[in-house]
């Protein structure tokens, strides 16, 4: 992937390597300021690993990771358990990690339509309500990248649509890179400018045009989801086993994966067909 | 005034109690209550160094748990023991090498029973300068990295992304910790330190609704159970400190009667849980 100035942050075959193996390898990525890229993968394919070496959270232990001078950041993990023991309403949740103005603070309820929990204490949301807590806390910071890792986790199919429309909203008002992690192999944005896939290494990666198209997920989801949301369909070429190693499509079984390995049509050991 | 025994006992007592309250908040949230009584525990390792090399008792267990606080967080990092198994091993480790440690000084007549439960009402005028500079320079360094500590409490990953940094404000809390161990050691002994830190914060959790009202109130019902259970202590000639736990124990079970529970929320603010999901998760 070429570096340009002024992108966000630039993953350069960067790898995590723990207890003997590695999470991910060779992983390149850039994310540019208004783009949305998603990341896709199974289960332990290094989705989440990868989004902490792009916020600084993980040091690469191979390649490299550059992010731009004062790049401002918001998180929204994956989890987030507010203890009991912890009184916590919304609006002291907003300026978690920063100043954040009162104005600021309730625009950006507004906008992900939370404004009427302000007072509301943390623990007592529901799933959806607290994404859009985390994602207006997110939001409220006005940041250049915006990583959020399976915001679509806990909430319905139509609280998904609408949330996807409120990421691409964000994206398009604030004009911010957004490096979304999806946990749904086969239903990604349609507004996501990139798609990367991951298996312990980039399989593929590209734009998910092709996907709104697809009959079997029309079939599925009806017409008007698919206006929102496309698949993105593919097969792996190989699988990993239980003890780490990979099996590849030819049956052999090696190590790790290879960075060349991709995906071809024709097998079919695909990760999951679930959708 | 401070003339007065009682007096001194009572302005050494609400001193700990403004600084063990909004640390012990931190206590309860992190669910560190077992770290808290490993450090105290390793006071009286501090304790058996003063008279050792003859140093300031405050200073020493100050280092002693600094140290053991340290030597923690390198274990930790190493990940071979559950933190629980590494605490219980500090902290009895520590307990025991005080205590031989005393055994060996036979030169020294020491009251064992004044640090393991406080001695309260011998306080000295320097003990109460010593707390109160000690105390105001503990709770400075907590509001400098309040926002930062409060936020890698609620996710220490968050935090770090958004340009905090967890592990430095993690060990400044740490050196809190120390200093508070070593700076209320006096007023209610080493097995009952932890007393201090978490139910004056557990009692606050039912009438605060955020998190800085609740250290302002732990530190209040703190020091409210100092002036109780010090006033009992003297009416019926109990152990001043352990009298204070009591006192801090009783208004904690008061605070549970339903006479005392918060005001209703506002409507529409904390509606009932049965409500939330229709509401939620429509778009």
């Amino acid at each position: 992937m070429l570096h340009k100035p002024d992108s966000l942050v630039t993953l350069d075959t960067a790898g995590i390597h723990r207890a003997g193996r590695w999470l991910v390898r060779g992983v390149n990525l850039a994310i540019e300021p208004g783009e949305i890229v998603t990341l896709i993968g199974p289960n332990g394919s290094g989705k989440s690993t990868t989004a902490k070496m792009a916020l600084g959270i993980l040091k690469p232990d191979e390649g490299a990771v550059q992010r731009r001078a004062d790049l401002k950041v918001s998180y929204v993990p994956q989890k987030l358990a507010v203890d009991w023991t912890l009184p916590l309403t919304v609006r002291r949740f907003m300026r978690l990690t920063g100043h954040v103005s009162v104005h600021e603070a309730e625009s950006a309820m507004a906008s992900t339509g939370v404004a009427h929990l302000a007072g509301a204490e943390v623990r007592t949301l529901s799933g959806g309500e607290f994404q859009r807590v985390m994602l207006a806390r997110a939001v409220a910071r006005k940041p250049d990248l915006l990583v959020l890792d399976e915001p679509v986790q806990g909430v319905d199919f139509s609280g998904e649509i609408a949330l996807y429309d409120l990421i691409k909203r964000i994206r398009d008002e604030m004009h911010c890179g957004i490096l979304l992690i999806s946990h749904d192999l086969h239903v990604v944005m349609a507004a996501t400018d990139r798609v990367i896939c991951l298996n312990g290494h980039v399989c593929c990666s590209g734009t998910p045009t092709v996907v709104a198209s697809s009959a079997e997920y029309k079939a599925l989801f009806g017409a008007r989801a698919a206006s929102t949301l496309a698949v993105y369909e593919h097969h792996h070429d190989h699988t990993h086993l239980p003890d780490g190693r990979v099996e590849h499509g030819d049956g052999t079984i090696t190590d790790h994966c290879h960075p060349e390995d991709g995906h071809h049509h024709h097998h079919g050991s695909e990760g999951k067909s679930d959708a | 005034m401070l003339d007065d025994f009682f007096t001194r006992a009572i302005l050494a007592g609400i001193g700990v109690a403004l600084v063990a309250g909004p640390l012990g908040c931190f206590i309860v949230w992190r669910r560190l209550a077992y770290f808290g009584d490993t450090l105290s525990h390793a006071a009286l390792l501090g304790v058996a160094l003063a008279f050792l090399f003859e140093i300031n008792i405050t200073l020493a267990v100050f280092g002693v748990s600094a140290c053991v606080s340290i030597a923690l967080l390198l274990l930790q990092k190493q990940g071979t023991l559950s933190s629980d198994a590494l605490l219980g091993l500090l902290a009895h480790s520590a307990l025991a090498l005080g205590l031989v440690a005393l055994a060996f000084m036979t030169w020294i007549r020491m009251d064992l029973m004044g640090f393991l439960f406080g001695d309260i009402l011998a306080v000295s005028r320097m003990d109460i300068a010593i707390i109160w500079m000690g105390g105001i320079v503990v709770l400075a360094v907590l509001a400098i990295i309040w926002r930062p500590l409060f936020a890698a409490t609620i996710n220490r990953e968050l935090a770090e992304a958004e340009g905090m940094n967890p592990e430095r404000v993690n060990i400044i809390f740490m050196l809190l910790m120390a200093a508070v161990i070593a700076i209320s050691m006096k007023i209610v002994g080493v097995l009952l330190i932890t007393a201090m830190l978490i139910i004056p914060a557990a009692t606050a959790r039912r009438f605060s609704s955020g998190p800085e009202q609740m250290a302002l109130m732990a530190a209040i019902i703190g020091a409210a159970a100092v002036v109780g259970g010090l006033f009992g202590s003297l009416e019926w000639d109990t152990p001043a400190g352990p009298s204070i736990v009591v006192a801090a124990l009783i208004l904690f079970i008061l605070s549970l009667m339903p006479v005392f529970s918060r005001p209703s929320p506002k409507p529409g603010e904390m509606a009932p849980q049965a409500s939330e999901p229709q509401k939620g998760t429509r778009p």
